[in-house]
């Protein structure tokens, strides 16, 4: 068996077995890997808690037929804030979600890891409500299907001539009044993607928290669930809105 | 190739299949083995299935397992009313129990929260549990969830639902393993064992 070396994050795990784990990874060099990890649930093993979902590792490992075999591993990052915060911990796991959809078996995606990587660090260090969308955004954007904001997918209006007051999924863009189909969308919550897709990333982390940055936040996630086809499990779960006020 | 076993062996192996932790391959495996048990054997198997879901049911309080309304526990006059800990799951109760050390009271959750799996407070035992803290006779909640992400998520679900209450809330402190040597400590159980640290008498 071949032994190599790569850097990765846990995207979710699944028990196998009595104590061993399967453990997902997006790794820097080889895409996405499966790997089992032996006896990683027992409270003696040298994994310890550092196979878990969001950990940011170095990892050696035996490559196998289908899944690969975790040898030896090294936390870079550790996902400590994450897990002192409901809502951080649920926004790291909603794009852990994202992120195991989106990326191949095998499929070296070194894009979409920096960003992974650079999304994580930034919800434990400067959360803000647009950590997660604008992750979203720019995933879409990376897979190609980066959104037409400027000018009406109907008739190719641009502002100020048309007023942009919808956005449909199918067509990928925004609508002017008398084009409208899709879903309504606010001139705030277009300005502030705007910033997200057009290099002012940190500008629009500093945005307070609104109902225009909760219209991101919904736009980007009916975004994504229509590019992979799926409802996010993860989101369903905070955007309820069920958790205790 | 589709699969050629006889329609019984087939049914045997897909709902072994359905076990937790059993894959198709050892749900094969298992499934020849049980076959070639002597029909004794797998009759006791069968019985021992079928008893235990006629005769175990989960406690009306408590959701641990027990034989009658209320668990051994629940029905134990002796056990301090004041204190709950809460479990993700019953076999939590058994090895907690070993220890000898808690003399309180528990609450199964059946689950963990778990995000990742769509699995949200609203599937487990969350509302059971503020009914049972209503009456106002529990003082203190330990949470004891296992110290991973879906553990986690759920004691900090459970923290910020059950603060407002006014009931002391406390998590089970995540130290380092019993024998084993603290340069092998990942980040994350260190890290937890030094916020729980505890002044020496
Ligand atoms: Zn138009
Ligand atoms: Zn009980």
């Amino acid at each position: 068996m071949t032994l190599y070396r790569d850097t990765g994050v846990v995207l979710r795990t699944y028990k196998l077995g009595e104590a061993d784990r399967i453990i997902v990874l997006l790794t820097a060099g080889h895409g996405k890997v499966r790997a089992v990890a032996k006896g990683v649930r027992k409270t003696k093993s040298r994994f310890g808690g550092r196979l878990e979902p969001l950990c940011h590792l170095s990892l050696l490992m035996y490559e196998g037929r289908n899944l690969d075999v975790v040898s030896q591993v090294d936390t870079i990052d550790s996902p400590a804030p994450l897990l002192s915060d409901l809502d951080r911990l649920t926004q790291g796991l909603a794009m852990v979600e994202v992120v195991d959809h989106v990326a191949m078996d095998r499929e070296p995606a070194p894009a979409l890891y920096r960003m992974l990587v650079g999304a994580l660090r930034t919800l434990g260090t400067r959360p803000s409500p647009l950590v997660v969308p604008a992750f979203y955004w720019k995933v879409l954007a990376s897979e190609g299907v980066q959104p037409r904001l400027d000018s009406c997918v109907g008739c190719g209006t641009a502002e100020p001539e048309a007023v942009l007051v919808a956005f449909d999924m199918h067509e990928g863009g925004v609508l002017c009044r008398s084009c409208r189909r899709g879903r309504p969308v606010s001139s705030e919550a277009l300005r502030i993607t705007r910033m997200i897709l057009g290099g002012q990333l940190n500008a629009a982390l500093d945005e307070p928290a609104s109902s225009a940055t909760a219209e991101v936040g919904h736009l980007a996630t009916a975004a994504i669930e229509h590019h992979i086809d799926r409802r996010l499990k993860s989101v369903a779960m905070f955007e309820r809105g069920d958790r205790p006020a | 190739m589709a699969a050629t076993y006889a329609p019984p062996v087939q049914a045997l192996i897909d709902e072994l299949g359905r076990l937790p932790g059993i894959g198709p391959k050892s749900a094969q495996r298992i499934a020849f083995h049980l076959l070639k048990l002597p029909t004794p054997d797998a009759e006791r198997l069968a019985t021992a299935i079928v008893d235990a879901k006629a005769k175990v049911r989960f406690c009306d309080l408590c959701f641990n397992v027990a034989e009658d309304l209320l668990c051994g526990i629940c029905a134990d006059d002796r056990r301090d009313a004041t204190v709950l800990c809460v479990v993700e799951e019953a076999r939590d109760i058994v090895a907690l129990e070993k220890t000898g050390e808690f003399r309180g009271r528990y609450h199964v959750l059946l689950g963990a929260i778990s995000p990742i799996e769509g699995i949200g407070p609203e599937q487990l035992k969350v509302r059971e549990l503020l009914t049972r803290l209503a009456d106002a006779s529990v003082t203190e909640v330990i949470v004891c969830t296992n110290p991973n992400v879906e553990g986690e998520a759920t004691a900090m679900y459970l923290a910020r639902l059950l603060k407002p209450l006014g009931l002391t809330v406390t998590r089970l402190a995540s130290g380092l393993p019993v024998g084993g040597d603290l340069e092998y400590a990942d980040e994350l159980t260190l890290g937890r064992a030094l916020e729980g640290r505890r002044a020496m008498d």
